[in-house]
């Protein structure tokens, strides 16, 4: 029941805030923070259980709910979503802190729509039961949809359009998907049953398997988002200082997405789809890092960061094997925190300055001192610097990509160059550099150490103390490789592998 | 007669002597409220009276109607519609000038009209049904005859209903002869036996889809809808886009089933390419809106494009996701319509897009049910809007009806662009002067049903997608 209470006391969360909202602007912000507190606490006891329990499911409840589609109430928590609730219920903890002053409209409807946009979250890293799924991935667009319409600058309601059209369009693309797949479930086994467990393994021709795939592909790369369709996602970014939550958790259901559902559902039409996976994964990387060169927007450079470095999630998880995969997960928290932090900065700079531009700003190092040290650790973070979580992900994803498909790891890495240029742009101009012009502005308060403190440690422990993170992936890293392991398309790849596997032996104490 | 006969027939005849008592009573001493109460109670008697009747299912009253679960349900849902418009309708009307207790006469007549057509089985019977139903349209649509818009609106839908009755009447006569019967029973029996179909008896068809057509507001027939939306009291453009559709739904699903017109190839191919045209014609006049009535008119021609291209299907699943979708839409529209009811006040209308600026920081829980309908008409998880799309597009994929899901997504896309753009206006902050007036306990309590309804039709569907499973065999 655990499960259920965790979206119970978001909603109730959600509910009080909103009514509060209306006598008092103090109590909704409580209130929120209370629910995400709770829910916190209400997770961290599966963290130990996590570390022991290698192959089932940590908690599993199975009720129905529409049982004339075969639709039931199904959640299920393992590995990859306690660590993605973990991540979710952090990031919520610090939207909140950061927006206790900076939101003073209607606070109340703010906190409700957050903790609304938490629900849906927290629903897709939980649903085994695809109409569930569907049901909270929709969930969430509505009320991310107010927040990046009513508390975003002068040109949001335009961006919370598009942001909300594109998200729409490709969830239903997977809504056709998911019910085709429904169909011939029922057709070739007689159960007609929308339970995920059930379907894994659903017989069916490559041709529909690969459609049905690109159904998913179709939500699923809208939201992370990949190259082409990544327009949202800047605009977002830039109209939206609630974009945070947006970065670290928007994007990682995406990517949850891919790992839980395409390639588990239909491993040989993913593995077919993965050359081409792979090209976007690398232009997305290289045309990303070159984009956020360009950049004199800020938040836009931090967005186009964020899209180079999803290119990585996008590489390594057509890469098919353990280490790319735990790369992933990897990148996935890392990335989060990271990008997260880069963002709250951005906007704390631009709340202060009033502009994003980073030719405006520059010599901001000895105004102030502490946010620029911020910054620096946060940049050398994201550029990938060793003692950080994001090295390991990129490094692990790099490794696993190189294991099959050598030419895509090398022109991966060259992003690690350009990651480094941007990432150094950055503090070149906004923190060092002439003083463009004389900025009268304040140092961060308490309350914004504490949030940049507290990820620092997050970044820093999982860059010097990756194993615990690698100890709970694995389970579910190899439950979602082992799908067609039998295979014989797979054991070829393996064979070819295996040599490679023998070089990179110094990893072996990481995966294990 | 029998005597069961006039015991199945007890629904009915609530609603043939409640208007008869209302006339006598106004006689006696006009109220307003005495009315309304009456009327209240008599549509609530009405559709208790539907439980009672249920043991002597299905009965048949001389091949001329026929009372089963189906034309039982569709009588629930007739009256849960009228109910909550006459709810809604209360506080609009009190402040009219004039008289204004003859409304609830004729709400009764044209669910009679309505409700005939729900149990019709026979030409006479149907005929009779449609032309209650349109005559008593005319009088509430042009009810207000001091203001210009509702006469306009009024003499528009005159005209074309009564061309549409025509074609329909003409229809049924060259079916007539034809087939020599105007039962359903029997021109499904000629039908089968006959072979190929004769000339006169495709024209009859096609002529009957015409009459049908303009009541569903399908295009090409659909050019009264926006405009007799626009002008007609808001109450009552929640009438016509629930009540008169549902009843005119009942007798189409039926025929069509009856004579199997589904498995016919050119009527496949007619039926789909006028869904197809509804939803996009629908949708896309909709976008560039600035008055909410005839948004929601526009977005019911696109909703009754979904709602019978599923009926394709030809098959009970096919129905009953339209029923399902049939109902979420009304209890939805219902509500939209409803909201714009309790804002409006006697010198306007609240129909403008520019009206509802603001509207969620000045009066969120009329906010609320608005944006709650809005979303359950784009299909917004938490909503029936939601479900009843699933549904319909779950029945589309296992027809692989590909093209029906296809447009319909597209349309969907389409939809959610408009129905958000009014959604975002009420959330915007800007100061607007007009006064709005103050919500009655009656409007609340009618506000109330209808956001409960949206959200255990949304979250919670399962009873009643179990309930349309055993009522609707056909």
């Amino acid at each position: 029941m655990i499960l259920i209470d965790l979206i119970i006391v978001l909603l109730i969360g959600a509910i009080l805030a909103w009514i509060t909202g209306k006598w008092n602007s103090v109590l909704p912000r409580i209130i929120s923070l209370a629910a995400l507190v709770v829910d916190l606490f209400l997770i961290i006891p599966e963290v130990v259980g996590a570390a022991t329990n290698q192959t089932k499911w940590l908690v599993d409840i199975d009720l129905s709910w529409i049982p004339a589609f075969g639709i039931n109430l199904h959640l299920a928590l393992d590995g990859l979503s306690l660590m993605m609730l973990l991540l979710t219920f952090f990031m919520g903890i610090v939207s909140v802190i950061i927006s206790w002053k900076e939101i003073n409209k209607r606070v109340g409807f703010f906190h409700f729509n957050l903790l609304m946009t938490l629900t849906g979250v927290v629903g897709v890293f939980l649903s085994l039961d695809l109409f569930l799924f569907y049901f909270f991935w929709e969930l969430m667009l509505v009320p991310l949809y107010f927040m990046i319409g009513i508390w975003g600058h002068k040109n949001s309601t335009a961006v919370a359009y598009k942001f909300f059209l594109y998200t729409q369009a490709g969830g239903l693309l997977m809504l056709i998907s998911i019910l085709a797949l429904y169909f011939i479930h029922g057709q070739t086994t007689g159960v007609y049953t929308f339970d995920y467990l059930q379907l894994i393994g659903t017989k069916m021709p490559a041709s529909v398997a690969f459609l049905l795939m690109l159904g998913f592909l179709a939500a699923f790369l809208v939201k992370l988002p990949m190259i082409p369709l990544h327009t949202w996602l800047t605009e977002v970014y830039s109209e939206a200082p609630t974009a945070v939550l947006l970065s670290a958790l928007l994007l990682k259901t995406g990517a949850y997405g891919l790992f839980r559902f395409v390639v588990p559902l239909f491993p040989f039409a993913a593995r077919s789809f993965a050359p081409v996976g792979m090209v976007l994964g690398v232009i997305a990387i290289l045309y990303g890092a070159k984009l956020a060169f360009a950049q004199t927007d800020l938040k836009r450079l931090i967005a186009y960061i964020s899209v180079s470095h999803v290119g990585f999630i996008l590489l390594g998880i057509f890469a098919f094997n353990e280490i790319a995969y735990q790369g992933v997960v990897m990148q996935m928290l890392t990335q989060g925190i990271s990008t997260g932090a880069l963002l709250i900065m951005a906007e704390q700079l631009s709340e202060r300055l009033h502009t994003r531009d980073i030719n405006q700003m520059g010599g901001l190092w000895e105004k102030v001192p502490i946010m620029g040290t911020i910054g620096l650790i946060f940049t050398m973070a994201s550029l990938g610097l060793p003692g950080f979580g994001n090295f390991i992900a990129e490094l692990l994803v790099l490794l696993g990509v190189f294991k099959t498909n050598v030419t895509a790891a090398v022109l991966a890495s060259l992003g690690l160059v350009a990651a480094a240029i941007y990432s150094l742009r950055i503090l070149q101009k906004v923190f060092y550099g002439r003083k463009s012009k004389n900025w009268e502005i304040h140092d961060l308060s308490i309350r914004e150490k504490l949030v940049a403190g507290s990820m620092i440690i997050i970044i820093v422990g999982m860059g010097l103390f990756p194993k615990p993170v690698l100890n709970i992936a694995k389970p579910v890293v190899l439950k979602s490789l082992n799908t067609q392991n039998d295979s014989a398309f797979l054991k070829s790849q393996e064979s070819k592998t295996k040599v490679m596997a023998e070089n990179t032996c110094f990893l072996k104490p990481l995966n294990r | 007669m029998t005597e069961t006969d006039f015991l199945s027939l007890t629904p009915l005849l609530i609603i043939t002597i409640a208007p008869v008592v209302i006339m006598l009573i106004i006689s006696i001493y006009r109220k307003y409220e005495i009315i309304f109460g009456f009327s209240l109670v008599s549509l609530l008697t009405a559709f208790v009276s539907l439980f009672i009747v249920q043991p002597l299912l299905p009965h048949r009253i001389d091949h001329l109607m026929v009372f089963d679960l189906y034309s039982l349900f569709f009588l629930g849902i007739i009256f849960f519609s009228a109910f909550l418009i006459m709810l809604l309708s209360h506080d609009y009307f009190k402040h009219l000038e004039g008289f204004r207790e003859e409304y609830f006469i004729i709400l009764f007549t044209a669910t009679l009209g309505a409700s005939l057509l729900a149990v019709a089985n026979h030409f006479i019977i149907f005929f009779l049904g449609f032309e209650l139903l349109s005559i008593s349209l005319y009088i509430l649509i042009a009810f207000q005859k001091k203001k210009d818009y509702p006469l306009e609106a009024g003499i528009k839908y005159l005209i074309l209903a009564s061309v549409s009755s025509a074609f329909l009447l003409f229809g049924m006569a060259l079916i007539y002869t034809a087939l020599g019967t105007m039962g359903f029973q029997g021109i499904a029996d000629a039908i089968s036996k006959m072979g190929v179909a004769s000339p006169i008896l495709v024209i009859g068809f096609g002529m009957m889809m015409v009459g049908i057509g303009f009541k569903l507001a399908l295009a090409p027939f659909h050019m009264w809808t926006s405009d007799v939306y626009q002008g007609a009291p808001a109450p009552v453009s929640g009438y016509i886009a629930t009540v008169s559709k549902g009843g005119v739904m009942a007798v189409f699903i039926r025929f069509f089933f009856d004579i199997k017109g589904f498995s016919n190839q050119d009527f496949f191919i007619v039926i789909s390419a006028i869904a197809i045209f509804s939803m996009f014609v629908g949708n896309l006049l909709a976008i560039r809106q600035q008055n909410l009535k005839r948004l929601l008119g526009y977005s019911s021609i696109a909703n009754m494009g979904y709602l019978i291209i599923i009926l394709l299907i030809g098959n009970n699943d096919g129905a009953r996701a339209a029923i399902f979708y049939m109902l979420s839409y009304f209890v939805t529209v219902i509500g939209a319509f409803g909201v714009i009811s309790l804002l409006s006040t006697k010198n306007r209308e609240a129909e403008k897009i520019e009206d509802f600026k603001g509207l969620f920081w000045k009066r969120p829980w009329i906010a609320i049910v608005l944006t709650l309908s809005l979303l359950s008409l784009a299909g917004i998880p938490l909503t029936a809007g939601f479900i009843a799309k699933f549904y319909v597009i779950f029945e589309g994929v296992k027809s692989g009806l590909m093209l029906l899901v296809f447009s319909m997504i597209i349309n969907s896309v389409i939809g959610l662009y408009y129905y958000i753009r009014v959604i975002a206006v009420m959330f915007s902050t800007g100061e607007e002067t007009t006064k709005l007036p103050s919500l009655s306990i009656i409007g609340n309590v009618a506000l109330t049903m209808i956001s409960i309804s949206i959200l255990i039709l949304g979250v919670y569907p399962g009873w009643l997608i179990d309930m349309i499973m055993k009522l609707v065999a056909l």
